[in-house]
C-alpha cells in the first residue's frame, strides 16, 4: 500500500462462486453534491420490510426539517421525518418501486430548509438510551434494504463479538459508500467507536472491496490513529467479486463464519452495518439531526452528467435526473438500486436483455452461485411443483443476488424462477397452516 | 421520457454476461479447426468433404426436425454444426457420404431432437451416431483407414486396416515412433493429430468454455491404468502408457465429447466421478475387451449415469453444511 505500517488484512473466508461484473465505478472520484431543496417531496410511510408508519401530521400543517411526520408502535419500524421545511399539502397514497401502494405525506417547500427547533443531541449513557436514540433518529440500513437499525442493534448483550462495517459496494456503478469512506472517514471511525463501546463489541472489521484503493488507504491510516482501540479495529481488503457485499457472504469473507440457513448474523456473533449507516450514527449522536436525506449515485449511459448527489428523502427521481443534466439518450430502463438487484422504476423498449433460449446445462449458474445452489435444477423442480424437493435444494437460502441469471448464456430469467420457487414454498406452508 | 412502445418488464439482474449459447458453440468450432486442418493435411480433401457433408446434413436435419415439430428454429445456436463437426471427426475419411448423412440423421433427429433438443439429449449425439454406424457398417467404420499422406504419394497403400491401437493390441506390425504419434497416425478424421486436439482443448479452457477437470481426470485415469498394466506385464510401462494415451480417440473424446454440457455432471465432484468412470471403462475395454477402442462406449455409458451422478453430488447450500465443516472454519478464523 505504500503507507508505512498500514496493515490491511485480507479475507478470512474464501468465497466460492460469484461473478465478475464490469465495475463501471465512473463516479468514484466525484464528491457528493448536495442538491438544492426541491419544491415538493412525497415521503412514503413505508420504505422497508418492517411495519408502515401512520402519518401524524395533517394537511395544512407547517413542518420543518427533521420533524417527525410518521410513527408507529410496531417494533420493526422506524419513525419518518420531514426532509424539507414547508406545508403539508396532502396525506394520501403513493406507489413504491416494488408496486406496493402505501400512504405518503406530501410537503411543499417554503424554500428555507428550516431545521426543526426541538432537535438536540440525544443523551446517551446506557444501551437502552442508545437504542431508543437510534430508533428516534429514523435510521434504517443505508446499504439498500433499509432495515430499521435499532432492531438490528437490539441483540442480546454479549452475543456479538464482531462488528463488520460493510463498505464492499459490489453493485456496479454505485460509488456513494466509497465517497462516504473518503469524505466522512472520521464520522465512520467515531460511529464505530460509539457502537463498539456502547454495545460492547470487542472487534471491528471494516471490509472494503479491493477496487476502492483510496478508501482503503484513508480508512486504514485513520484507524491506526485511534489509540484507544489499538488493534481492535482493522481494515480488510476483499476480492472485487459480486456479491461480496451480501450480508452472509460478507460475514464469511470477514470472519470465516457461516450463517446457517434461516439464522441471523448475531447467531454467529456478527453484526453487519453499512458504512454510511455507521457514519450517520456518529453525526446523529453529535447533532441530533434525524435521517432526512441520503446519497445516491446517478449513472448510466443515458445520463448527461453522471455524479454522486445527496438528496432529501421523497424527492422525485425525475427531478434528480434533471439535476444531473437530464438524459442524453432515450433511456431503456430506470433502475433504483444497482443493476444486479435493483428494481425497475420506469422502462421503455427492452433491448438489453437477451432472448431466452433453452438451457444447455452448462452449469455456469451453479458455479456462479455464492450460496452453492443449482439454479438450473431448481428451475426444473419449479415445473414439477415438488415443494419438498424445492426446500431440500435449499431454495430459501437464495438471496436473489442475480449471479446465476447474470452468467446464463441462454439468457434465462433464473432469479424469477427462484422467486417463484420461494413463493411456492410460502404458499405450501400457508396451506399447511404453519 | 418513457417510450411507450413495446413495454416489457423484466426481473433483475439488469446486466447480463455477453456470453451466449451461440458464442460458446462458435468457440467449440474454433477449437476444432486445428484438428480439421491436420486431418486435411493427412488425408487430403476427402477429409474436408466428409466434414462438410456431416455439418451440412446435421444443420439441415436440425432445421427440418424443428420445423416438423413446429418449434422455433435453432440452427442459429450453432450446436448442430458442432455435432456435425464432431461426428465427422469420429469417422474414417474413406467412409461413403451416404453413411455420413445417415449418421447425422441418428445424431440430430433421434438422439437430440426427439429428446427435446439442445441440453436435453441423454447421450452425446455424435457418439451414439458413431456407435450406430460402427455396428451397422463395421467394415467401412473399422477396417478401411486411409494411410496418412497417401493422397499425395501414390506409391503407398492408400488404405490400411491397421491403426496404432490395433497394432498395440495384436502386435502384428511395428508401431510408429512416439513423436510421430503426436502429429499423425491412421484413424478417424479428427483423432489423428494429438497436438491439434490439445491445442483446441487449451483454447476451450482459456476461454472458459470447458473446465479442465474432465479431460485431465479422464486421460489421467487411462494413464494410471495403462501404467499399472504395463508394470504388471513387465513391459516398458511408460512407453506403453504413452502410446495408449496418444492412440485412438482418447484425446478427442476426453476434450470434446466427455465435456459436452448436456451429458456431463454439473458439480466438480460429479465431473471427477464421471471422468474417472470414463477412464476406467475405456481402459477395461482396451485391455480386456475384444474391441480395440473403448472411448465411445465409455463416454456413452457414463452419459447414461449422469443424472444419478448429478443427484448424488448436489453441493450443500451455504449455511446448510454439516457442523463439522463449520467448526473447521471457526478454527481457521480464530
Amino acid at each position: 500500500m505504500g503507507i508505512s505500517g498500514a496493515k490491511v488484512r485480507s479475507a478470512v473466508g474464501k468465497v466460492r462462486g460469484g461473478v465478475h461484473v464490469q465495475h463501471h465505478k465512473n463516479t468514484a472520484d466525484q464528491p457528493i453534491v448536495r442538491l438544492p431543496a426541491p419544491d415538493k417531496v412525497v415521503i412514503p410511510m413505508q420504505m422497508h420490510i418492517g411495519a408502515p408508519c401512520a402519518p401524524i401530521v395533517n394537511v395544512g400543517d407547517t413542518v420543518a426539517v427533521g420533524q417527525c411526520i410518521g410513527d408507529t408502535t410496531a417494533f420493526v419500524s422506524a419513525p419518518i421525518h420531514a426532509s424539507i421545511s414547508g406545508t403539508v399539502t396532502a396525506v394520501g397514497e403513493t406507489t413504491l418501486a416494488n408496486g406496493a401502494v402505501t400512504r405518503a405525506v406530501t410537503i411543499e417547500s417554503d424554500g428555507q430548509m428550516r431545521l426543526f427547533e426541538g432537535l438536540e443531541a440525544p443523551k446517551i449513557d446506557t444501551r437502552e438510551e442508545f437504542l431508543a436514540a437510534i430508533r428516534a433518529s429514523g435510521l434504517v440500513g443505508l446499504g439498500g434494504a433499509g432495515f430499521p437499525t435499532h432492531v438490528k442493534l437490539a441483540f442480546k448483550p454479549g452475543t456479538v463479538d464482531t462488528l463488520v462495517v460493510n463498505a464492499a459496494e459490489c453493485e456496479p456503478f454505485i460509488t456513494v459508500d466509497n465517497r462516504e469512506c473518503i469524505e466522512n472517514s472520521w464520522d465512520v471511525l467515531s460511529g464505530i467507536q460509539i457502537i463498539k463501546e456502547i454495545l460492547d463489541i470487542p472487534r471491528v472489521v471494516i471490509a472494503v472491496e479491493r477496487n476502492k484503493p483510496k478508501a482503503i488507504e484513508i480508512l486504514s491510516s485513520i484507524a491506526r490513529q485511534v489509540e484507544k482501540h489499538k488493534g481492535e479495529i482493522s481494515v480488510m481488503q476483499l476480492k472485487s467479486i459480486y456479491p461480496q457485499g451480501a450480508e452472509k457472504i460478507m460475514i464469511y469473507s470477514a470472519t470465516g463464519r457461516r450463517v446457517p440457513a434461516g439464522k441471523l448474523p448475531s447467531d454467529v456473533g456478527c453484526l453487519v452495518m453499512n458504512v454510511a449507516s455507521v457514519a450517520f450514527v456518529a453525526r446523529y449522536v453529535k447533532a441530533g439531526k434525524p435521517l432526512v436525506s441520503r446519497s445516491l449515485t446517478v449513472d448510466g449511459s443515458a445520463i448527461c452528467v453522471p455524479q454522486n448527489v445527496r438528496v432529501p428523502i421523497g424527492m422525485s427521481v425525475g427531478e434528480i435526473i434533471d439535476h444531473c443534466g437530464g438524459f442524453k439518450a432515450t433511456p431503456y430502463k430506470i433502475i433504483t438500486g444497482g443493476p444486479m438487484m435493483g428494481s425497475i422504476l420506469a422502462f421503455s423498449k427492452e433491448d438489453s436483455l437477451k432472448k431466452e433460449t433453452d438451457c444447455i446445462n452448462c452449469g455456469r449458474c451453479a458455479a456462479a452461485c455464492p450460496m452453492h445452489l443449482q439454479a438450473n435444477s431448481i428451475a426444473r423442480i419449479v415445473k414439477t411443483g415438488d415443494v419438498d424437493a424445492l426446500v431440500r435444494a435449499g431454495t430459501n437460502v437464495c438471496m436473489e443476488c442475480g449471479s446465476c441469471a447474470f452468467s446464463c448464456p441462454a439468457g434465462r430469467p433464473l432469479v424469477q424462477h427462484m422467486r417463484l420457487a420461494k413463493s411456492m414454498i410460502r404458499e405450501a406452508a400457508k396451506a399447511n397452516g404453519k | 421520457m418513457v417510450n411507450d412502445r413495446l413495454l416489457t418488464a423484466s426481473a433483475s439482474p439488469h446486466v447480463r454476461t455477453r456470453d451466449t449459447t451461440r458464442g460458446i458453440m462458435l468457440d467449440v468450432l474454433i477449437a476444432l479447426v486445428p484438428a480439421l486442418v491436420a486431418s486435411v493435411v493427412l488425408f487430403g480433401f476427402r477429409a474436408l468433404a466428409v466434414t462438410a457433408v456431416s455439418v451440412c446434413s446435421c444443420v439441415v436435419f436440425e432445421f427440418l426436425s424443428r420445423k416438423a415439430m413446429r418449434r422455433p428454429n435453432t440452427i442459429g445456436d450453432l450446436s448442430a454444426a458442432v455435432t456435425g463437426m464432431i461426428l465427422a471427426f469420429n469417422l474414417p475419411s474413406t467412409i461413403p457420404f451416404w453413411m455420413v448423412v445417415f449418421g447425422a440423421l441418428i445424431a440430430i433427429v433421434v438422439v437430440k431432437q426427439m429428446f427435446g433438443g439442445i441440453g436435453q439429449n441423454f447421450v452425446n449425439p455424435a457418439l451414439l451416431a458413431r456407435i450406430v454406424l460402427m455396428v451397422s457398417f463395421p467394415k467401412a467404420m473399422l477396417a478401411s483407414w486411409a494411410t496418412p499422406f497417401a493422397w499425395r504419394d501414390s506409391s503407398v497403400d492408400a488404405v490400411t486396416s491397421a491403426t496404432p491401437l490395433s497394432i498395440l493390441k495384436s502386435g502384428d506390425a511395428t508401431m510408429p515412433s512416439l513423436l510421430s504419434m503426436c502429429f499423425s497416425k491412421a484413424g478417424c478424421l479428427g483423432e489423428v493429430c494429438a497436438a491439434a486436439l490439445v491445442l483446441g482443448g487449451v483454447y476451450l479452457v482459456v476461454r472458459r468454455v470447458i473446465s479442465p477437470v474432465i479431460p485431465l481426470c479422464f486421460v489421467g485415469t487411462v494413464g494410471v491404468c495403462m501404467l499399472a498394466y504395463g508394470f504388471a506385464k513387465g513391459e516398458n510401462a511408460f512407453s506403453f502408457a504413452a502410446y495408449e494415451l496418444l492412440s485412438g480417440g482418447l484425446l478427442l473424446g476426453a476434450i470434446f465429447m466427455a465435456t459436452d454440457y448436456a451429458t456431463s455432471p454439473i458439480s466438480i465432484k460429479g465431473k471427477i466421478i464421471f471422468a474417472v468412470g470414463c477412464g476406467l471403462i475405456t481402459s477395461l475395454i482396451r485391455l480386456f475387451g475384444n474391441m480395440n477402442e473403448g472411448v465411445s462406449f465409455s463416454i456413452v455409458l457414463m452419459n447414461i449415469l449422469v443424472p444419478h451422478i448429478d443427484r448424488l453430488t448436489v453441493p450443500k447450500p451455504f449455511g446448510m453444511e454439516k457442523e463439522k465443516k463449520e467448526k473447521k472454519a471457526e478454527v481457521k478464523a480464530s
